[in-house]
């Protein structure tokens, strides 16, 4: 029988030839795949090659809040206005995201029946409604705002309409560096403090005022500055003139639609994430911490959430990847992100699919491995350190 | 191993090898047809949900002139972007989709366009109540503009040269600019003026709109097909001439029969009477005579979907035959 098998009956080398078939395989598939697309390119006489992101692109991108972008630019712009536009979602409704959900989680548990009902009701409606319909119903509801001839106004300086909320946009004028610079010092100061706080409390048990004193620095050190040096800064007010406001910062309805759907969205995972993270720290915790007589705000704080943090991460993670992904929806609603302005409008005017899709999809690779590259890192930074 | 490499083979030779369009089309029993999401006048399911207008005849008269039948057709809805790479697959047959003839889609992109069944132009709409009455007036307004069209790029051009500003807002269907434009989070609506016309219609009161003077582009519009495949490039080709012709020669749907006895050759060759040109694009002798019968002539078709009498009224103009004034022309059918 053995002999029979032959090579077969040795375990590696069953191992190797196995391993050795899948790779073959996959390589023949990849080889298969690659040789077909490019003979029907060229049999199809559809030219290739990554020249085309030197050519000017000819449409104009109206929301590009951080590059200035005209119609003469060249493709290869659109792509950086695109990944700018799709990181700006992103981060802000990750921030969003996170700060929503860890109320709502924790609400959620509140022995406050009413709410943890209404918790519940937003979880399971924000969940099960696909998020595509829920871009869409934000922006049917944004654009349904009054016209700009009829925006509301609010405060005296904020424009209300369906073309976007239209605020004052500041202006430094010189001399506000210096306050910048201050801010920037207090904010390491205070890092400082906290750390020279912390060393003193276990050294000594004596508490320092942490909180009290950096708000202090952080705030009231550069205000005094900014009025010493005379207040350098000044707003630009947007003003009605022909169509549309002229001057100010707008925030357009469609970003805003982007961002509401976004982290509603993503928040009711994240507030069943925190939620289930609480809900694993043993309830001995709570009670060996009461008894101990620490308050409820310092049990929170101190004890349940950074063990809890161990279990909400990894989690939390893939819903940060979740929702950069995600963004890619803005096409529904117009939002000029990476797939709309580069992977859609200059992939169709230059006819370049398979360029530009390549590009598109390697970018997300790269925002995604990079997203779970620093969460990996913050993962290791709170996970149990045995001594 | 032997069976795995012949199952490859068997399959490489199934991805690689084409045989042409119209065999294709035959041996599948119906064309398929890629036409816009809708566009009343051009394409849109009417009101028994039957797909009508000018680019829908195109479908069906190239649908007759294979199978003699103007149900054998399956429309295809694409939209601005998913126009090209959907022809390119092979998913759909041709386009008759609005679409401008230029040379990069032509050229580049391996289409053929096979020639004009509307000659269009870029214009603008804006409300009556903005009290604007030329395009030069629009420095700073927010503009509707469907992505990954010739329009998006004219307007760029249009704007730069006047030296004024204006805010696009990028829409993917006419739908979702009708959308916009109606509820005011753009001023303008630009597109070919034929598509203005069919949006105009189709709001609550036409009045309430203008559509500027400036025509500030050519936008031929045609059928296309991929490119290399000459054989049905030639079907998608003459169906549309036929029509033309027809309209030349005075033939209609109505005295098409009546033109069977018909002292004039060329009437004659056109219905297949004399002559075998059906069979020179391996098409039936009287498929001609079937799309005039079954579709009508290019006029027929035009007053239907798009003419004066319907909703649209888009006068004939450009689109007149050469002979009145017009610029529509098919070369001779000989």
């Amino acid at each position: 029988m053995r002999s029979n098998l032959g090579f077969f009956s040795d375990e590696k080398f069953r191992s190797i030839f196995f391993q050795t078939l899948v790779v073959g395989l996959f390589a023949l598939g990849l080889f298969f795949v690659i040789s077909t697309t490019s003979y029907n390119l060229e049999k199809r006489n559809i030219a290739t090659g990554w020249s085309f992101l030197q050519n000017p692109a000819g449409f104009d991108i109206s929301f590009s809040p951080f590059l200035e972008f005209k119609s003469t630019d060249t493709h290869l712009k659109v792509y950086f206005v695109g990944v700018l536009n799709t990181l700006l979602v992103s981060i802000t409704g990750c921030i969003a995201a996170t700060i929503l959900g860890f109320i709502l989680g924790i609400v959620r548990l509140s022995s406050n029946w009413l709410l943890s009902r209404l918790v519940y009701i937003y979880v399971e409606f924000s969940r099960n409604v696909p998020l595509l319909l829920q871009i869409i119903l934000w922006y049917s509801i944004l654009i349904q705002l009054p016209r700009v001839k009829q925006s509301l106004q609010v405060l005296d300086v904020f424009y209300i309409s369906n073309r976007g909320l239209y605020s004052p946009r500041p202006i430094f004028e010189s001399g506000f560096s210096y306050v910048l610079i201050a801010i920037v010092l207090a904010f390491i100061s205070s890092f400082l403090i906290n750390r020279w706080a912390k060393k003193r409390q276990d050294k000594t048990g004596q508490q320092f005022p942490v909180f009290s004193s950096s708000i202090g620095l952080i705030f009231i050190v550069p205000l005094i500055l900014f009025f010493i040096l005379g207040s350098p800064l000044s707003f630009e007010h947007p003003e009605l003139k022909g169509f549309n406001f002229k001057g100010g910062l707008v925030i357009r309805p469609e970003f805003i639609a982007m961002f509401l759907a976004l982290s509603i969205y993503t928040a009711a995972f994240i507030s069943e994430i925190v939620r289930a993270g609480i809900m694993s720290v043993s309830k001995g915790q709570r009670e060996a911490s009461a008894a101990i007589g620490l308050k409820q705000t310092w049990i929170m704080r101190l004890i349940i959430i950074p063990q809890a943090l161990r279990v909400i991460v990894p989690p939390l993670t893939s819903q940060y990847l979740n929702l950069t992904k995600n963004s890619s929806l803005g096409i529904a609603v117009g939002y000029a992100d990476l797939v709309h302005g580069f992977g859609g409008i200059s992939l169709n005017q230059t006819g370049q699919a398979i360029e530009c899709m390549a590009i598109v999809m390697a970018t997300y690779l790269s925002i995604s491995l990079t997203i779970s590259f620093f969460m990996n890192i913050y993962n290791r930074s709170i996970q149990f350190k045995e001594k | 191993m032997k069976k795995l490499l012949s199952i490859f083979a068997v399959v490489a030779f199934a991805f690689s090898a084409h045989a042409g369009t119209l065999d294709d089309v035959k041996n599948r029993g119906f064309l398929k047809c890629g036409v816009t999401t809708g566009l009343a006048g051009f394409a849109a399911p009417d009101d028994s949900g039957e797909w009508a207008g000018l680019d829908a005849d195109m479908c069906r008269a190239v649908a007759v002139a294979v199978f003699g039948d103007r149900s054998k057709v399956e429309f295809i809805t694409t939209t601005g972007k998913s126009r090209f790479p959907t022809l390119a697959s092979g998913e759909v047959d041709m386009l008759a989709r609005n679409t401008t003839w230029t040379i990069s889609r032509d050229v580049n992109l391996g289409f053929e366009f096979v020639g004009v069944n509307f000659y269009d132009g870029q214009g603008f709409m804006v409300p009556s109540a903005l009290g604007v009455s030329s395009a030069t007036e629009l420095d700073g307004a927010t503009v509707c503009i469907q992505t990954g069209t010739t329009t998006e790029l004219n307007l760029a051009d249009f704007f730069r040269l006047n030296g004024i500003s204006y805010e696009a807002l990028p829409i993917e269907t006419n739908d979702e600019g009708k959308e916009n434009l109606f509820a005011g989070r753009c001023d303008v609506y630009t597109t070919d003026a034929s598509g203005l016309s069919s949006t105009r219609a189709a709001a609550s009161n036409p009045d309430k709109w203008v559509v500027l003077p400036e025509i500030i582009s050519k936008e031929p519009l045609g059928p296309l097909v991929r490119h290399g495949d000459h054989q049905w490039g030639d079907v998608v080709r003459w169906s549309l001439n036929a029509m033309i012709i027809a309209e030349e020669l005075g033939i209609t749907s109505e005295n098409v029969d009546a033109q069977m006895s018909s002292n004039v050759p060329e009437v004659l060759r056109l219905l297949g009477v004399e002559g075998n040109y059906g069979e020179m694009l391996e098409l039936s002798n009287d498929w001609a005579y079937q799309i005039i019968k079954q579709i009508g002539n290019y006029s027929e078709s035009y007053e239907a979907n798009v003419g004066p009498d319907t909703p649209l009224e888009i006068a004939r103009g450009l689109n007149a035959l050469w002979t009145q004034g017009g610029i529509l022309y098919a070369p001779p059918f000989r």
